[in-house]
């Protein structure tokens, strides 16, 4: 089964970490994706920091654009990637090693992925 | 199997109560084998889940009238099969799974002991963490255990409809997200089977809100919590906290039969220890004795051993404090939650004294503020030093807070109301 794996961080806990913590993080992020070639099909992407993020939200007459992320949470989406693998256990397996979640306020949220679109054929 | 819940009718007065007992039993012996293998022959545990469900409505209805016939899970299979092929024909997005299906096994395979139990991959599919806790509850019940959903929302106090979106919702997301119904390997074994086991536990803890309740519950969830807690020791004899839930809630049923009196709640100090059930004790004691030889301490097992302290004394006044205050002290390291806490503060006030116990139980507050035994063991704490007005007003918040009908005459009868 397909899955989306969305990655989210805490901005004000994030700044708390210090860099060299924060390098080293991320190099064993990089590792991570390496180990876990084979079944993230979709390595998705990294967001820039949410102070880049542009919103454009439905208004009554025409759709109006505001700063800021679609949502208040103080949570903020930083990147995603697909997984392939046979269940959600492998998946929530692959997810439970993911570096970043040893810093408060990081977490993954995983969701299948719409893969058969037969119901919409006539 | 055939413990003290078995279904065995006590006399003749009790026809009524004891048909609906043994309605109970066949239905769950039977539920989750057919939940099982109607989920391998129609590669959906939403649609096999929903059949059997119906069977069992029907089978309820059938029974209690004309008696149960003498192939229970035959009947059951059949009606949940032509169920599940009736919803199949019925609803277009079925439709393409009619074509695959093969004809299934007409009788169903005989249980030989030593096969794997096919129940238990389906029990760790519905506790699966994904699901939310009270949804993991009410399918056990309807899945593993057999309940109606009527049942069920009598058994737990939900709304009906309640029960019902729960149910659907959780069979949904089992289908949709992939969980796998499977007993989980390795690391992941110890983690998940503490679900399972909360699961069985919070069973048997509702079944004593209903019992203590007025709530004429037509199915004893204490029952079904039993029986599960022996399917899963039995089927997995080397997981020794399985053996400790089951240890912890024998040496609960043993006590029942003191705990409450012609519907009034008695405490553990005042209990008529010639009530308890001795031979029950004793299984939970060799139960406990056999867990501990597994040499994995877990929570479940030293809830049990606390259990155990309490059974060995003769009467409130002998109790091994010191025993039961280690014991706590122990838990702690796997269970550091507020209720532990006040549990173990009611064993410190016995050795160490009730202002350090009062200490503790004042460290609670922000937790337990909303439950009303925090309320109550602060009120013991305050009387055992002579604060008797705010002794007083803890108990009348107590007595605020309580929904529980038998609990609330316990500690009217406290304040003296």
């Amino acid at each position: 089964m397909k899955y989306v794996i969305m990655f989210t961080s805490t901005p004000e806990l994030d700044a708390a970490v210090s860099p060299e913590h924060a390098e080293q993080v991320y190099r064993r992020v990089y590792e991570w994706f390496g180990a876990h070639a084979d079944q993230i099909t979709d390595s998705g992407a990294e967001l820039q920091p949410v102070t880049t993020a542009t919103t454009v939200t439905h208004g009554g007459g025409a759709p109006v654009v505001t700063d800021g992320p679609f949502s208040e949470a103080k949570e903020v989406i930083g990147g995603f990637s697909v997984l392939d693998v046979a269940d959600l256990d492998a998946a929530i397996a692959i997810v439970k090693t993911w570096p970043m979640l040893e810093l408060p306020g990081n977490s993954v949220e995983i969701r299948p992925m719409v893969v058969d679109y037969s119901h919409m054929e006539q | 199997m055939n413990g003290k819940d078995a279904a065995v009718p006590d006399s003749h007065d009790d026809r009524a109560a004891a048909s609906d007992r043994l309605l109970a039993s066949v239905l769950r012996e039977e539920s989750a084998r057919i939940v099982a293998a109607l989920t391998g022959w129609l590669g959906s545990l939403d649609l096999a889940e929903e059949s059997v469900a119906e069977a069992i409505e029907e089978a309820v209805r059938e029974w209690r009238a004309r008696g149960v016939p003498p192939n229970p899970g035959g009947w059951l299979t059949q009606a949940a099969r032509h169920n599940a092929l009736d919803r199949i024909r019925r609803e277009k997005r079925y439709r393409e799974k009619l074509a695959l299906l093969s004809e299934p096994e007409t009788v169903a395979p005989e249980h030989r002991a030593s096969d794997p139990d096919e129940r238990l991959p389906l029990l760790f599919g519905c506790c699966h963490p994904a699901l939310p806790p009270a949804a993991q509850l009410a399918l056990t019940l309807r899945a593993i255990c057999g309940l109606t959903t009527a049942q069920i929302a009598r058994a737990t106090l939900t709304p009906e409809s309640t029960v019902a979106q729960r149910i659907v919702r959780a069979k949904r997301k089992i289908g949709a997200t992939g969980i796998p119904l499977r007993i989980p390997e390795g690391a992941e074994r110890a983690e998940r089977l503490d679900i399972v086991l909360a699961v069985v536990s919070v069973m048997y803890s509702e079944a004593h809100l209903v019992a203590g309740g007025d709530a004429a519950a037509d199915r004893d969830l204490a029952d079904d919590a039993i029986w599960l807690a022996r399917v899963v020791a039995h089927a997995l004899p080397r997981e020794a906290e399985a053996q400790g839930l089951l240890a912890l809630l024998l040496f609960h049923r043993a006590r029942e039969g003191a705990r409450a009196v012609d519907g009034e709640l008695v405490l553990l100090a005042d209990q008529d220890r010639t009530r308890w059930d001795r031979p029950l004790i004793a299984e939970a004691q060799y139960v406990l004795e056999r867990a501990a030889m597994l040499r994995r301490p877990g929570r479940w097992q030293l809830h049990a051993a606390i259990a155990a302290c309490h059974a060995d004394a003769q009467d409130g006044d002998s109790t091994d404090w010191l025993q039961v205050l280690t014991l706590y002290d122990m838990l702690l390291a796997y269970d550091k939650s507020p209720i532990v806490r006040l549990n173990r503060a009611v064993a410190l006030a016995e050795i160490d004294g009730p202002q350090i116990a009062l200490d503790e139980v004042d460290a609670l507050r922000q937790f337990l503020t909303g439950y009303h035994l925090w309320h109550a063991v602060r009120a013991r704490m305050l009387r055992g030093i002579g604060r008797d007005d705010e002794a007083m007003a803890e108990d009348l918040r107590a007595l605020e807070l309580t929904a529980n009908e038998a609990e609330r005459r316990l500690l009217a009868a406290r304040v003296g109301r």
